[in-house]
Parts: C-alpha cells; structure tokens; sequence
C-alpha cells in the first residue's frame, strides 16, 4: 500500500493556533494587492499580541494596527494604491508612536527575505546609502566593506541588509492543491515565494482548493509558485484576500482563468472613512471584524447590495 | 470635463497652456537616455515620457504601470500592445542594473536634492505620515532620478526635509565609491525648470515657464535659487508635440487637472 502524502488543509484557527505573542509574521502580496486578508482578519481577532511585521503594507498592516497587535513593523511602503492611498490606521499608529518603525527601500525587503531564505546572515545593497533608512534602523542597519578594490584601488562601502527572519509567513493564492502546491493567475507573484523561503511556519490561503491534477492543468508551470517543501498549511478561503484583489486587475493582461476579482475600491473607501470617527469604527468593527470569516463574507456581500440599492 | 477642447486640424503654439509646457519640460527629461525603462509617477510626466518615445527617444521602454511592459504608446489611462513582463520583483532588478530613469514626486526637497515623500515630524512619531520611504533610497542611489512638482512652494522646497527618502549631493561620500551613480538630472515644476548644477551641487534654474516671474519663483521656493535671474523662458512646444500631447497622448485634458 502507497503511504498517503500529507493533507495540510486546515482552518483559519488551526493556524492562529499555532501562534505566539511576540512573534515576526511576514505577510505576502503588496500595498492593497492580493493580501492574504482572511488570515490578517484571523489574527486582528485572535489574543495574540506584540508582533513584528514584516510586510509591502497595505490594509493588512493597518487592519492589525488598528487591533492593536503590532509592536514593530519592518516594511519598504504602507499604501491603500488608490485614493487616498494612506492608510489610515497605520498613520494612527505612527503619528501616536505606538509602534517602532524599521522604514526601509523596497528593494531592501527582497533584499532581507532572499538572505533569510539561504540561510545568509545579511547580503549586501546599494539601497539605504546616503537616505535617513539607518537612522530609522536606530543602529541594528550596519554596513559592509568590500574586500575586492575597483579598478582604481577603492573599496565600495554598502549595506549590510541582515536577513529578515520570519517565525511565520501569511500569503494568498489564487489556486492550490491540499499538499501546498500553489499558483498565481495574475499578472505578478509578488515576493510571496520569498516570504515563505524566509520563515519557519508558512500558511497559505487560497480562494480555490483543487486536486493537483486540475492545478497544473490551469496554469502554465511558471505560475506555480510554491511547491510542498514552502507550505505547512492550506486554508481554502474564497474571496479570501478581500478588499484587496486576487488574480488580474490589469486588463491589458487579458482574458485569465476564473476565480479573478477586482480590488473593492468603494469597500476600502468605507474601511478609511470609518476609521475617521470612533462611532463609525465601532460599527465597522462590530459588523465586519468581530465576527469569523464566514460572517465576514455574509457581511461584505450584504453591504455591497445595500451600495447597489442606494444607486 | 476636459477644459481644453481643441480642434485637431488647428495646433497654435501661441495658445500653449502651462500644463502643455510642463509636458515638454518632462520629455526633455528623457532626452538621451536611450534605452532604459522611463518610470514616471505622475500623470504629466507619465505624458512627458510618452512624448518623447513617440517623438526623439523611441528605445526607452514604458510600463502600465503594473507589471506589464508596452509595445506600443498609448494615451494617459489606455492599455496596448504590450512587449514584455516586469512584475516588482524585476523591477528592483532593473533599479540594481541602473538601466531606468524614475520622476518622483516630492513632498519636500531641498537645494541639494534631498527629497522627502515618507512622513513630516521625527521618525518614530511623525506628526503626518505618508508612503515611507518607497523606492526612493534605492532610486537616488542607483540611476538617474528626477522630480515632477505640480504646485511649486516655500512648502515643498524647503531648508531641510524632515525625512530623507531621496538621497541629494551633499550626502554623497567621495571616499565611497558605492555612491557613483547618484545623479539628479532635473526638477520640473508648475513654474520652471531646474537641476542642482549651482555653486556646490544646489539647486539652479534652466528656464521659467512663459509668464512666470523670477520673483514667483523665489517667493515660493525657501532657499535661494542659483542663476534665477538669468534664467530664459521654456522652449515653445513644436506643432507635432502640441497635436501628440491634444489629440493623441491626452485628449481628455487630465494635464490641466494636474496643473492649472
């Protein structure tokens, strides 16, 4: 008999059980785009606290600022990516200098994943020279001397990027088999196989579940980004990285495989105007955060009815 | 909703709007640069850099802005045929190789190019925050980088930025020859043109938009500008700029909601 590979599908609490205070979670996708959500609304609700995060932030970062989880945050941007492009919990949570800032280039953050996914205790950069990135380091951003001169003698002096180390990676995807193959069908991979490489424990969520047959017949074999050895565990959560997008939002990309949803720009607008008034924040949070990701979906697919209804 | 409707068989220079003289201003931007990836981050340098693929510098190579790169040279918002693939992570491949000439804005520059578009305040409680840093460390340090203004001010251009995002020249090590690639070719805003070739690497004016006065500008700048005084007006747009910018690049006027 042919011994079973393993099944990692699991709930979202499977995985926010696996999860301590104090811990540095790299979150996947970038700015509002493809952001694994369901798993970020997951943690917002759960007791864990005190977290580093390391993220391309978007509402995934300002979601647990505004729960009141993150301790430092490592990260090359904060950016809605459309009007008013700041978030505005993130903003909150600087402009009250509740949380430490390690603000570094987005190139740094590939930079830091690609050390810590080969084990290299730093690797070097041109990025950060020169701009106020190692006063935000507040001393840990160290530089590096080359031990090969130029042509004309001279040594070149660059960062030390130190690897960025993660106990734990979120990502969404948009197709994955229950063993942790998984693959993107829009029109960029982001860095999420360089959040998984980074850390210990990877949790992947994905808005459709299917046999491993059907995955590599979908897609071309370039889109299948992670493979078993990158993944612990799979959570099947359609819609999952609402009010982000999945899939393509370019239509220049053309015609794509099914599953795509467009970034919910009137929802992200209703998350930042809610924010502005703690009444507002109150019902939001009552009606959208306090509740498990099943509720959530509910949730969203009632609110958007009622936006219609009001046209 | 266009505010400049103008009929496509009659170009009149003469009729030039502002907005039409700071397109030009960020074509000639990419004058020379061959080809390497134009990253304008605004809509007017966005129109600049598509005016000059379409006119003198038909090499570079232009994005949507995504991931995807054209083929062809669309109008401001339109897709088209594409030719290649740049998702994020090769983009950082790209600022790494050199071969890209970015226009950022700027929430605040200084005169020697210092640029801040991260957060106003102390680092770790700013009194505003905006994107962080970005990619603008890496930009500055890597390959040519200029910078679009839209509303010149005291505000914007500053003594000293709060946050430096943008490397300028007086950050520059010479001992350090990891800092031999800065260079910051050009600012253009609402009110002129200018680059930081002034005594010690500041800020200098190449020309001032036709109907700006030299006071203007320094009422609304907060240090002082070299060559100002002498600075000649910006070049009259040829009759195929104006007709590319009206009728091909932007026919919906989004140029005259960015400046006015």
């Amino acid at each position: 008999m042919t011994p079973t590979p393993t099944d990692k599908t699991s709930s979202l609490d499977d995985v926010i059980g696996e999860l301590r205070d104090g811990m540095t979670i790299g979150i996947g996708g970038w700015g509002s785009r493809r952001k694994p959500m369901a798993l970020v609304r997951a943690l917002a609700r759960s007791d864990v606290k005190d977290l580093t995060v390391v993220t391309y932030g978007g509402p995934d970062l300002g979601l647990l600022c505004a729960a009141g989880k993150v301790r430092r945050a490592y990260y090359g941007f904060v950016s809605l990516d459309s009007a008013p492009f700041y978030d505005p919990w993130f903003a909150h949570a600087r402009t009250s200098g509740a949380i430490e800032a390690r603000e570094m280039d987005e190139g740094m953050v590939k930079c830091g994943l690609e050390a810590a996914a080969a084990r290299l205790p730093f690797l070097p950069i041109r990025a950060g020279l020169g701009s106020d990135v190692p006063t935000f380091w507040d001393g840990e951003l160290e530089t590096v001397t080359s031990p090969y001169p130029d042509a004309d003698g001279r040594t070149e002096t660059l960062i030390a990027m130190p690897a960025l180390k993660l106990d734990a990676a979120f990502v969404h995807l948009d197709l994955a088999d229950s063993r942790g193959n998984a693959a993107y069908t829009g029109v960029d991979p982001y860095f999420d196989d360089l959040y998984c490489a980074a850390a210990e424990r990877r949790y992947l969520e994905t808005d459709q579940l299917v046999s491993t047959e059907v995955l590599v017949k979908s897609v071309p074999t370039q889109r299948m980004l992670l493979n078993r050895m990158n993944v612990d565990r799979v959570v099947h959560t359609p819609n999952g990285a609402h009010f982000t997008f999945a899939g393509t939002a370019s239509e220049a990309s053309g015609p794509n495989v099914h599953g795509d949803y467009a970034r919910d720009e009137k929802f992200q607008q209703f998350y930042v105007e809610s924010a502005k008034d703690p009444e507002k924040w109150a019902a939001f949070s009552r009606r959208f955060l306090e509740v498990d990701e099943a509720a959530y979906q509910r949730a969203v697919t009632e609110w958007q009815g009622e936006q219609e209804d009001q046209k | 909703m266009s505010t400049s409707t103008t009929d496509p068989t009659t170009v009149d220079s003469a009729d030039t709007t502002r907005a039409e003289y700071c397109v030009i201003a960020c074509a000639e931007i990419f004058s020379g640069a061959g080809e390497i990836m134009a990253s304008p981050m605004a809509p007017t340098p966005l129109l600049g850099a598509r005016l000059a693929r379409l006119t003198t510098e038909p090499d570079l190579l232009i994005t949507d802005g995504e991931a995807l790169i054209f083929a062809d040279t669309p109008a401001i918002g339109k897709s088209g045929a594409i030719e290649g693939w740049m998702p994020f992570r090769k983009v950082f491949d790209v600022v790494a190789s050199g071969r890209r000439h970015v226009v950022m804005g700027a929430n605040q520059i200084d005169r020697h190019g210092n640029q801040n578009l991260s957060a106003f305040g102390p680092l770790q409680h700013p009194t505003r925050q905006m994107f962080g840093v970005r990619g603008a460390p890496g930009n500055t340090i890597n390959h040519p980088t200029s910078y679009w203004v839209a509303r010149h001010s005291a505000r914007v251009f500053t003594d000293n930025v709060d946050i430096v995002s943008g490397v300028g020249y007086d950050k520059v090590d010479p001992e350090n020859p990891a800092f031999r690639f800065l260079n910051i070719p050009r600012v253009v805003t609402n009110l002129g043109v200018f680059d930081f070739e002034g005594p010690g690497h500041t800020m200098r004016a190449l020309s001032l938009h036709p109907g700006v006065t030299a006071e203007e500008v320094a009422e609304n700048t907060g240090f002082e500008i070299a060559d100002l005084e002498s600075a000649p007006a910006t070049r009259t747009p040829s009759d195929e700029e104006l007709t590319l910018i009206r009728d091909v690049l932007d026919p919906k006027g989004v140029r005259n909601r960015e400046v006015r």
